[in-house]
């Protein structure tokens, strides 16, 4: 499904990603793991084009489709979603608004026909009870005066009523107490768990990939995959530390 | 006796930011319009300026609201290629004024909104909110005069100013201006001129929200402000069209 060869990002006039090389298959669940400032944040915004992250060379093929060729709104509509490590706060943008236009833009692009109030709204209400959250709260403001733990759960309704193909999830797990990892530990197998889907988990710790088993462990370290592995290789991490691992 | 009124200049403060020149051929102005609210009264009024770019719009209205009354103004300025509104508002003891406005340009228009709210009487509350979206080479402009006068204890004036330019060419002016004399008053103001969150935007297209769209929403959240009080249902619906008109045509 995505199959990235040799890539090499700048941020700034510094180079981030050294050659970075990965493959995901549909029906798979990757973990990347590794210590601050090795690149995690930086493959996630590449992969998503946000300006300013700049490719150098290598490739990035997402279903047949050359991905890097794709600006940030059509990678969305090919079916890739970004879960932010920081979730953007938007004034005056309520959550339901902004994510029936999302959403429809996508279907518009990919010529389906557009969800109508009716149907939004409950899809909306299905996956924000998948995740325990309050409906009310998709009234409100996108993420303004959320709590940490309630912008990370409000991506992930944001991704089950987006329903993409590949979920690429930043530290979706940072800012998170144990009640919490849970409900969206679970609601990540339930949305993302599927045959024709994969996920790429972005984390420090051990303790998300009890809730979502990877099928692959993989350290990022100065900007390469060095190591690449079973769920053990997750709790060697977490018992040895990267230094020691990834040498 | 106006016609002895010399044209300003960019020494007169109200005047500092005007297109003096598109002025000149109007000069001198009629008298503002006089408008006064018996005590315990309300006023709603909505008001659209809009004209073709090479028109001159200047529209003077002098308030007086009387005791207990409440005066609500919510204005779209969207030009001609100069445009101004000009607002003195006179305030008895516990009478509210409400502004709500909001300007829109592009290309070189000069859109102005210049306000003077004179609370003479104590308990009066005053609450403006000014937003603008300025594109191209186009200026906007606030000026917010409040006055407290040495009895009017107990005022509560409020003034939110905010810019948002879309181009480095566009200018934004905003001048909040307080002249206090009571010692027991509420006087809150603030004003910022910024660009559309690029933070936002990508977090809005990586949802697949397309650029134009995203920038649509947020500047009509950014707008909105300036009609969230308008409550008249029918009113704002058409306000808010026309301002999101304005904003489709500049961005």
């Amino acid at each position: 499904m995505l199959k990235i060869e040799n890539l090499h990002a700048n941020v700034g006039d510094t180079e981030i990603l050294k050659g970075l090389s990965l493959e995901l298959n549909a029906g798979e669940i990757h973990a990347i793991m590794g210590p601050n400032g090795a690149g995690k944040s930086t493959l996630s915004y590449a992969l998503g084009g946000r300006p300013g992250y700049e490719i150098t060379s290598g490739s990035v093929n997402f279903d047949g489709e050359d991905l890097l060729e794709l600006d940030p709104h059509e990678r969305a509509a090919a079916g890739i979603f970004l879960g932010f490590q920081y979730p953007v706060e938007i004034p005056g943008v309520s959550n339901l608004q902004f994510l029936r236009e999302s959403l429809n833009s996508q279907r518009k692009s990919r010529g389906e026909e557009p969800l109508s109030g009716a149907e939004f709204i409950k899809l909306a209400k299905e996956k924000s009870a998948l995740l325990k959250m309050d409906m009310d709260m998709l009234k409100r403001a996108v993420n303004v005066g959320f709590s940490g733990g309630e912008k990370k759960r409000n991506e992930m309704v944001q991704m089950g009523i987006i329903d993409p193909k590949l979920a690429i999830l930043d530290e979706t797990d940072s800012g998170l107490d144990i009640d919490a990892l849970r409900i969206v530990g679970s609601g990540i197998n339930a949305i993302m768990r599927q045959p024709d889907k994969a996920v790429l988990l972005i984390t420090h710790y051990q303790r998300l990939l009890d809730e979502v088993k990877p099928d692959y462990v993989h350290v990022l370290a100065d900007g390469r995959i060095v190591k690449t592995g079973g769920p053990e290789l997750a709790l060697q991490l977490e018992e040895e530390g990267y230094e020691a691992v990834a040498a | 006796m106006s016609a002895t009124v010399p044209l300003p200049t960019r020494r007169d403060e109200t005047w500092r930011y005007s297109d003096l020149k598109a002025l000149e051929p109007h000069w001198p102005l009629p008298e503002a319009e006089k408008i006064t609210i018996p005590a315990g009264a309300g006023w709603d009024e909505v008001i659209i300026l809009e004209g073709g770019a090479d028109e001159t719009i200047v529209r003077r209205i002098d308030l007086t609201l009387g005791w207990e009354s409440i005066g609500n103004v919510h204005i779209l300025n969207i030009g001609g290629g100069y445009s101004r509104f000009e607002l003195t508002v006179t305030m008895d003891e516990e009478a509210e004024f409400n502004l709500g406005a909001a300007q829109i340009g592009g290309g070189s228009q000069n859109l102005e909104i210049v306000t003077n709210v004179k609370h003479d009487m104590p308990d009066g509350q005053s609450h403006q909110v000014v937003r603008s979206v300025l594109a191209g080479k186009a200026t906007g402009t606030f000026l917010g005069k409040i006055d407290v006068a040495r009895n009017a204890q107990k005022t509560d004036a409020e003034q939110s100013i905010k810019a948002m330019l879309l181009d480095r060419t566009a200018t934004a002016n905003a001048k909040p201006e307080l002249e206090i004399f009571a010692d027991d008053v509420k006087c809150a103001h603030g004003a910022t001129v910024g660009e559309l969150d690029k933070q936002a935007l990508f977090y809005m297209a990586s949802r697949g929200l397309p650029p134009a769209e995203a920038r649509k929403l947020m500047l009509q959240a950014f707008i909105g402000d300036a009609f969230v009080t308008l409550e008249d249902d029918e009113k704002r619906a058409m306000i808010e069209e026309k301002a999101l008109a304005a904003l489709e045509k500049i961005s």
